[in-house]
């Protein structure tokens, strides 16, 4: 089935589980990684404050972070099942401070654990986004163009052939 | 990497060109693209299939997010929405890149020594 609705990943990590699970369920460890500091510790139900400062595993990513360091950032965590599952809920793309993105709907983020022979097993999937404004949708199709504007060419051509 | 990542976008809109992949619906879409919204009655109209044929095919497009249709009295109105699909599925390759971002920045974090 085609869905414009949610994304899954889902990759083997090499590294035990309990170290996977560190490292998204702690909210200083998650920091680290995803480059943005919180207020406080990962808590069920809680409403989380963050900044955008950098990941400090990436260079390059960190330089390009620069340009949205200071970015206020919201989530809310869903919920906490240790070793297995946390799960949050944000506003994806929410990069334009001048936008107040607090009153639209949100997306809800899960990450899940296994333990597989050679390591965790992480899942990822983000859903909700066909309750994103369009118009949200349409600025991040703005910003970055060159992906699937080829394929909408395309789709064109064949309509245009059709037509 | 790029043929792996070249043949996700081609999975990603496989089942797009499979619902135009027919010569009805081919010229249903060029219909409602050149006269605009219009209901059934009048696509049917010089058409060589029957409504019910019509509706099926509109449908499979509404199925895709290609078309989609509202009642207007006792009518309903199709119309495409080509435009929003684009968007749509643009933003959602552009947030799955960003999680592939994300995920190798784990990756490097948790693979390391601590």
């Amino acid at each position: 089935m085609h869905s414009t609705d949610r994304i899954e990943k889902s990759l083997i990590l090499r590294a035990p589980r309990e170290r996977v699970w560190r490292a998204i369920s702690d909210s200083e460890q998650f920091g680290t990684w995803f480059g943005v500091k919180f207020n406080g510790p990962f808590v069920a139900g809680a409403r989380m404050h963050g900044k955008l400062v950098g990941t400090k595993v990436d260079e390059e990513v960190a330089a390009m972070q620069r340009s949205h360091a200071g970015v206020a950032f919201e989530f809310s965590i869903d919920r906490i099942e240790p070793m297995r599952l946390f799960s949050f809920r944000w506003h994806p793309n929410a990069l334009d401070p001048a936008i107040d993105y607090s009153k639209e709907p949100t997306t809800l983020v899960t990450f899940e654990l296994e333990e597989m022979a050679d390591g965790t097993r992480l899942t990822i999937t983000e859903s909700g986004f066909d309750q994103i404004p369009l118009a949200r949708r349409a600025t991040a199709f703005a910003r970055n163009e060159a992906g699937w504007s080829h394929q909408a060419r395309l789709v064109e051509k064949y309509l245009a052939l059709a037509a | 990497m790029a043929s792996t990542r070249a043949s996700a976008r081609l999975a990603e809109v496989a089942p797009v060109f499979a619902a135009l992949g027919d010569q009805t619906r081919l010229r249903l879409i060029a219909r409602l693209s050149s006269e605009g919204p219009q209901s059934i009655s009048r696509l049917a109209d010089g058409a060589k299939v029957t409504r019910q044929a019509i509706t099926k095919h509109l449908r499979a497009l509404e199925g895709v997010g290609l078309a989609r249709s509202s009642r207007a009295g006792r009518e309903r109105i199709w119309e495409l929405r080509a435009k929003r699909l684009n968007t749509a599925e643009h933003y959602l390759e552009q947030i799955s890149n960003q999680w592939d971002a994300v995920i190798n920045r784990l990756r490097a974090f948790v693979e390391s020594e601590e």
